[in-house]
């Protein structure tokens, strides 16, 4: 047997490994903030953020990335939107519908869960060769469909934990008042949980935003605005990829502003949903 | 009063329609993917046996010539390094934010796990080739008298464990939270320290949680591509240390897209990979997220 002194010491001993690591994880997300704020601020500036780069985003210094933030915002937009139209039927079914089949929706939910690992670059590569097969080429649209192909499994499980917590006396007592399964959906469940559905959407919108390697094959990269669906897009992360490859300082202090101005967007978004969440938390009756 | 009846109930069927229809497409995009994947690889598969292509390690397109296992090897060992950094980080902080830590920490640590978990994964890159590459290449690699360029296997061991940290940390969290109090507090009553209740209780009750949560992040780190893509230098090599550079499989696609469609066999040879990836994150995923449902007493 250990003696007492020991075993105290044992434990003082990993409690201070144990704050090591929480320390550790801080420390790094202050490095990470701290050197992409460094080389993005003095990058930074309001022509940069409002014009299209000049001679070509690769080896022309002058212009800026209004085409990869407008790109990049337009698609995520589209992508959420289309995301949007699966992942509410498909939440309120499995919450309303299927509410009494808790193994199947648990299987249901394994699926989804499973769905969401699925690299991005994989759902690229299947659009990519879908494209090719119907004869389409990179565009905003495919971007838009690829994205939102992926940011769907996300959007949907983030919506269907919201609407597990609606209580069952509040569906019991809707039932038993008449009302069909669709009505209780749309008119109690949907409206119970609005906080955390706009948070879902929050959540999958930042997603949209943040991947390169979905777009990469199916939006494009252009050095314009695009003006219509089927002309392709340039995104914040893929000009950040592109640009900070290139041999000229004045195109990657563009990748650096790029960096800033998407990580930017990250946070608002991530501070936003938590003050909704933090806002609309009330104590239901259980 | 009956006419509104029945338009309710139709209402009703077609609500019901429009989410059973929505329901089975989003279940159905695994069963595609693996479809079109397959489809176009078999042209490849055709070809050349499988076990050929995973145990060749010459990669010349122009040749014909389509072994992966230079990208194989590098895929996992970058993930394995990844995962071994990132792995005990975020079992001590998941222990301790759950058991030790005051509400006001745990208060602080969940914005700082969002904005991780949220940070796209080439801002991740940037930071690698800002802060890692130098790093290595001017102070780590000097030091065990190493020349390199910076662009190497730790480089992106390094920043993957960064990536996949948020991702395991939250799971933990989950399933530590999920533990029932009175276990510890029978062991505590024994007379036993807080940290022997965590080692010889909480630890093996959780044991198959924590080897799922390790599993998920194993396959997040297998199918992350941009962040490796721009840090891990892609030499296609088989890499003889930590010091050397990699070209993981997700690189490999996201790398040569540009250039397949002039090469026969090389869109097919792409496929595979992008095949392989999808299949071994989905066996990793399943197994590891049965586990976990099995654990929370889900299934």
């Amino acid at each position: 047997m250990a003696t007492r002194k020991f075993r105290k010491q044992e434990e003082t001993f990993f409690i201070y490994l144990m704050r090591l690591a929480c320390l550790s994880i801080v420390v790094v997300m202050g490095l990470i903030l701290y050197s992409i704020l460094k080389k993005g601020i003095p990058a930074l500036n309001w022509k940069i953020l409002t014009t299209v780069p000049e001679g070509g985003f690769y080896f022309g210094g002058e212009g800026g990335i209004l085409n990869a933030i407008l790109g990049s915002l337009y698609l995520a937009f589209g992508a959420t939107l289309i995301a949007l139209v699966l992942s509410i039927p498909s939440a309120l079914f499995l919450n309303v519908h299927l509410r009494k089949y808790t193994r199947l929706t648990n299987i249901i939910r394994l699926i989804i869960d499973v769905l969401w690992g699925i690299p991005s670059v994989v759902y690229g590569a299947f659009a990519f060769s879908v494209m090719i097969w119907v004869g389409m080429r990179t565009s905003l649209l495919a971007g838009m469909i690829t994205v939102a192909l992926f940011i769907t499994p996300i959007m949907l499980r983030s919506m269907d934990e919201s609407l597990k917590s609606v209580s069952n006396l509040l569906y019991e007592a809707a039932l038993s008042l008449g009302s069909t399964r669709s009505e209780i959906s749309v008119r109690i469940f949907l409206k119970q949980c609005i906080p955390g559905m706009i948070t879902a959407i929050l959540l999958s919108f930042g997603r949209a935003i943040g991947d390169a390697a979905a777009v990469l094959f199916t939006a494009g990269f252009t050095d314009n605005v695009p003006t219509s669906l089927t002309q392709p897009a340039a995104t914040l992360p893929l000009s950040i990829f592109f640009q900070l490859s290139s041999p000229l300082p004045e195109v990657r202090e563009r990748a650096y502003a790029a960096a800033l101005a998407l990580t930017v967007i990250i946070l608002i978004i991530s501070v936003s949903g938590r003050l909704i969440s933090y806002k609309f938390t009330r104590n239901d009756t259980k | 009063m009956i006419l509104r009846k029945i338009s309710r109930r139709l209402k009703d069927m077609q609500t019901t329609i429009i989410m059973v229809v929505a329901l089975c497409f989003v279940l159905s995009t695994p069963l595609l993917i693996a479809m079109g994947l397959g489809y176009k690889s078999m042209a490849l598969f055709r070809e050349v046996p499988i076990l050929n292509l995973i145990f060749n390690s010459v990669w010349e397109p122009a040749s014909g010539n389509f072994g992966f296992l230079a990208y194989i090897i590098s895929s996992v060992l970058i993930t394995l390094l990844a995962i071994l950094i990132a792995g005990p980080v975020c079992l001590f902080t998941a222990i301790y934010l759950t058991q030790y830590a005051r509400r006001a920490v745990m208060r602080f640590m969940q914005p700082v796990i969002d904005i991780l978990a949220g940070i796209p994964s080439v801002v991740y890159g940037v930071w690698g080739i800002l802060v890692i590459v130098p790093l290595v290449s001017e102070r780590l690699a000097p030091y065990f008298n190493v020349q390199s360029t910076g662009y190497t296997l730790i480089t992106g061991a390094v920043v993957l464990s960064v990536m996949i940290i948020p991702f395991i940390l939250n799971i933990l969290l989950e399933i530590f939270r999920t533990l029932p109090i009175e276990l510890s507090e029978a062991t505590l009553s024994l007379g036993a320290t807080k940290w022997e209740v965590i080692k010889h209780v909480l630890m093996r009750k959780a044991k198959p949680g924590i080897i799922s949560a390790f599993g998920l992040g194993i396959s997040r780190a297998f199918g992350e591509t941009m962040a490796v893509l721009m840090v891990a230098g892609n030499v296609a090599k088989m890499p003889h240390g930590i010091f050397d550079p990699v070209y993981p499989l997700p690189a490999l696609i996201a790398n040569n897209y540009g250039e397949m469609m002039s090469i026969p066999l090389y869109d097919s040879a792409l496929m595979v990979a992008a095949l392989f990836l999808f299949l071994s994150v989905i066996t990793f995923n399943a197994v590891s997220r049965i586990a976990i449902y099995r654990l929370e007493k889900k299934l």
